[in-house]
């Protein structure tokens, strides 16, 4: 066999298997078990691994460790909340359920290393044991425990047991590396995916009913549309799994036959532009967009999205108060006698411009700003006249509870407290629509 | 060809390669202690004597091994013990304690590994657990009782020494160096660090207690002896079992040794670091490399693997990234170049791509903002960008403050390699002023 995977020490039958399962991966499964040796060999103490999201490094891992039975364990670092949970892993997979038992309560890396060593000591590991940790939350490892990443680095020599860590990331190494240095891993890259390689793994899954090639060239068309946005297999394998219907659509009702392509390209690109908009940012769930599908006459993308939903029932001098902050915050103080003082003579803007003033302020965020200034700007938009009464500040601070608002300043300061206006731009036009105030007139962006 | 026939007849070159790689990576991957170790004679002798004379004159000593991280600190201490032990006397007596900064994080369970390793558990009974002044007294009162002539001496080995130093008052560094100062059993205190300002992070007190007797291991190796070196972890020993073999092998490994393309590979490798750890990736890689059908190491092998050790692992990631993500990157370079490195937002980041849409009849179609930041958020995850303040919902996601990772060289050159890239795009990320 001229295969790629050829490893002494393995069963060829197993490692063809491998092959099969792990499409454009050859390259990176041959260096890892090259790297990994023969199974009663020593393996290198510890590999980092990265590569993009879902460019199969886990799979890669996990199809190598199952397919060739290798005595390892599988950790996350998002499951693994306290260091506790990951020793317990570590233990229970390598030395059964009476080894775990040992660990204390609130065991110390010291603890761990004394009962792995123990353990160790009464059944010595015939081959290389793989501790593989998926760091999908990396800072896990980072933060919360200084020592716990250098000696996972150093686990072979701490334990004196021919044992490998195997780290995946999606981040680079230089952002784990504590300050004083620790044990350098062996750098693995698990390169993305390419067009070509995308488009084989994707053809893999075709529907039965219709000839492969018909199913190559619909993802030929989606990836058309989506590739510039985004190469996550994942994503992408989903997005082909909830389209594809829509694609077959013409070919059931009789309008197209399967090598017709302009044709059902044609009635699948607006489709799939309007997934983009809709599905791949999840405005709309999976469910959502299937049932619209077999909905005909209904325009797909009719339904509301999650971000439609951002009509907020305020009370009248919620809405007031809330326009009142959004001004503040976008608008310079200096133009406040400008916009709110009745005779305030002509000013020319360019007379007030400062140079960072320039740019404009729906650029940079909002300001924050002091609560008088916001009730002085409250009480000259609102007509009526409006006590500075109890119920006007409780619901300044159940504007900040809500979330549209928020406090710039420390928590317990009393006096003088500091807001950010936090809506939208268009958040603010709604409201301001619906208590007849002409927002726009008095932003000092749009003047 | 004919090598290959005289070998088949001998032992298989399966089992060969197999031995070679048994070997090999017994050396490279767990440091397996050489005969004798290169380079620090002058140390290995300062600290073998100093050892020894604790071992059997009783005589108190402390001392520190500095150097940096690779640099053979374990190496030496290993091998001095492996000789130390050696000696008739000393292997009897002598009673050793390891301790590591990494796992003894503080001084409870360094005091309990203390008693664990001197066997005192059966002696204080249950009292190992109890409270960690008794413990200490008890731990005292049994080094006090000792004298010079008549109690065993006891070695301390502290790893990682630095971090010992922020444990809580520095207990266990001031009674440990008290022991040592004063007439109580003997003992000896060697402690392995890689910081050479450790003796500022002592206090005073305990700073007064110690020796001040340390041994650095500067790596003082010059371009011949690190080629000499690689030639000598390569290199077979006698004992393999296959002579002609190992013969052949050695022979194809000082070849390698002399090439020219080989040299350069490596004296770029001596220039970024002299230390072993990295020589041991480099050879690590090589050595995966051989297998039967190829048993020997080529100098396409060492720059292969120089290649994959000097790979950058950033332009490796933008390589995968999407167009659009790209776009986003190449519009923060240019925010950085006209706003002098001022932080941006994605606001910012919008409109600048914005800008370059309008301007160009580009190959890309407008994207919406919801989209964008999908990409945006993509960056911030990988550690391209990084948010100037700390994270919490206090300010909205377009408006928070970023800051790029990333060097205008290093978007240059991952924009050379990517593939297809758009031209617009490229004469985008070419121009000086969007």
């Amino acid at each position: 066999m001229t295969g790629p995977l050829q490893h002494p020490g393995y069963d060829e039958e197993k490692l063809r298997k491998i092959a099969e399962l792990l499409p454009c991966r050859e390259v990176q499964a041959e260096l890892l078990l090259s790297l990994m040796g023969q199974p009663e060999h020593r393996s290198y103490p510890a590999i980092f691994i990265y590569g993009h999201r879902a460019s199969g490094k886990s799979h890669t891992i996990n199809m190598i460790m199952k397919e060739l039975e290798l005595p390892h364990v599988m950790v996350s670092c998002v499951e693994c909340l306290s260091v506790a949970l990951l020793f317990e892993q570590v233990l229970l997979s390598f030395f059964g359920a009476d080894a775990a038992a040992l660990l204390p309560r609130g065991p110390s890396l010291s603890d761990f290393v004394r009962i792995y060593r123990q353990q160790c000591s009464d059944s010595p590991a015939k081959q290389t044991r793989y501790i593989v940790s998926i760091m999908e939350k990396a800072e896990m490892l980072r933060d919360t425990d200084a020592n716990l990443l250098p000696a996972l680095l150093r686990l072979q020599e701490l334990v004196e047991d021919n044992v490998s860590v195997i780290l995946l990331s999606e981040i680079v190494w230089d952002k784990f590396r504590p300050n004083t240095g620790c044990f350098e891993p062996l750098l693995l890259h698990f390169s993305d995916y390419s067009k070509g390689e995308l488009q084989q793994i994707l053809s893999k899954d075709r529907h039965p009913s219709y000839s492969a090639e018909f199913y190559s060239s619909y993802i030929n068309i989606l990836l058309g549309v989506f590739y510039s946005v985004c190469r996550d297999l994942r994503e992408l394998r989903h997005l082909a799994a909830l389209n594809f219907s829509k694609f077959c659509e013409p070919l059931e009702e009789g309008k197209a036959k399967e090598s017709d392509t302009h044709k059902l390209w044609r009635n699948i690109e607006p489709h799939l532009k309007k997934a983009m908009r809709t599905v791949y940012l999840r405005e709309v769930s999976s469910l959502q967009w299937e049932k619209m599908q077999e909905m005909e006459e209904k325009e797909a993308g009719a339904v509301r999205g999650l971000s439609a939903h951002t009509h907020v029932e305020l009370p009248y001098y919620s809405k007031f108060l809330l326009i009142a902050a959004y001004l503040a915050s976008y608008n310079p103080a200096r133009t406040d006698k400008r916009f709110f003082v009745k005779h305030h003579g002509k000013i020319k803007k360019t007379n007030f411009l400062k140079k960072n003033e320039k740019t404009s302020n729906h650029l940079l965020g909002p300001k924050p700003f002091p609560l008088d200034r916001m009730l002085a700007i409250f009480h000259s938009v609102v007509d009526s006249r409006v006590a500075p009464s109890a119920s006007i500040f409780s619901q300044i601070s159940s504007l900040v509870t809500l979330q549209l608002l928020n406090q710039a300043s420390h928590d317990d300061q009393l006096d003088a407290p500091k807001y950010k206006c936090a809506v939208s731009m268009d958040f603010i036009c709604a409201i301001s629509r619906t208590v007849n105030f002409d927002i726009v007139k008095y932003l000092y962006d749009f003047l | 060809m004919s090598k290959r026939k005289a070998k088949e007849t001998h032992v298989p070159v399966g089992e060969c390669v197999a031995q070679l790689q048994k070997t090999l990576r017994e050396r490279l991957c767990c440091g397996e202690l050489p005969e004798k170790p290169e380079g620090v004679d002058a140390q290995h002798k300062h600290l073998l004597e100093l050892l020894r004379r604790t071992a059997l004159h009783g005589e108190s000593n402390s001392v520190l091994l500095v150097g940096p991280r690779g640099a053979g600190k374990t190496m030496l201490l290993k091998s001095v013990l492996k000789e130390l032990l050696k000696e008739k006397d000393v292997n009897k007596t002598l009673m050793q304690v390891h301790l590591n900064g990494l796992l003894q994080t503080d001084d409870k369970i360094a005091l309990k590994e203390i008693t664990r390793q001197l066997h005192l558990e059966n002696v204080v009974g249950d009292k190992v657990f109890g409270s960690f002044a008794e413990n200490l007294a008890f731990l005292l009162e049994a080094l006090k009782k000792g004298d010079r002539s008549s109690s065993r001496p006891v070695l301390f080995l502290l790893d990682e020494f630095d971090l010992f130093v922020h444990h809580k008052n520095q207990t266990l560094l001031y009674n440990l160096f008290d022991v040592s100062q004063s007439a109580q059993a003997p003992i000896a205190v060697v402690g392995l660090t890689c910081r050479l300002d450790v003796l500022e992070l002592l206090e005073k007190r305990v700073k007064s207690r110690f020796s001040h007797r340390q041994i650095h291991l500067l790596s003082g190796a010059t371009f011949p002896d690190y080629v000499q070196r690689v030639q000598s972890k390569l290199w077979l020993p006698e004992q393999f079992p296959d002579q002609r073999f190992a013969h052949e092998w050695n022979n194809s490994v000082k070849a390698l040794c002399e090439d020219k393309s080989v040299e350069d590979a490596l004296q770029r490798h001596f220039n970024s670091s002299k230390d072993f750890r990295s020589l041991h990736v480099l050879l690590m890689l090589c050595l995966s490399r051989v297998t039967v059908a190829k048993p020997c190491i080529k100098p396409a092998d060492v720059l292969e693997a120089s290649r994959v050790c000097f790979a950058d692992a950033k332009a490796n990631m933008l390589h995968g990234l999407s167009i659009l993500e790209l776009c986003l990157i190449i519009a923060m370079k240019h925010l950085n170049d006209v706003y002098e490195g001022e932080p941006f937002n994605l606001q910012m980041v919008h409109n600048e791509f914005k800008k370059f849409l309008q301007r160009k009849s580009s190959t890309i179609y407008h994207f919406e903002p919801a989209v964008v930041m999908k990409a945006f958020e993509h960056l911030q995850q990988l550690e391209l960008i990084r948010p100037l303040d700390s994270p919490g919902a206090r300010t909205q996601r377009e408006f928070q403050l970023m800051r790029l990772l990333l060097d205008t060289s290093q978007i240059m050159e991952a924009l050379q390699k990517y593939p297809q890239c758009p031209t617009d795009v490229k004469q985008w990320a070419m121009s000086a002023f969007a």
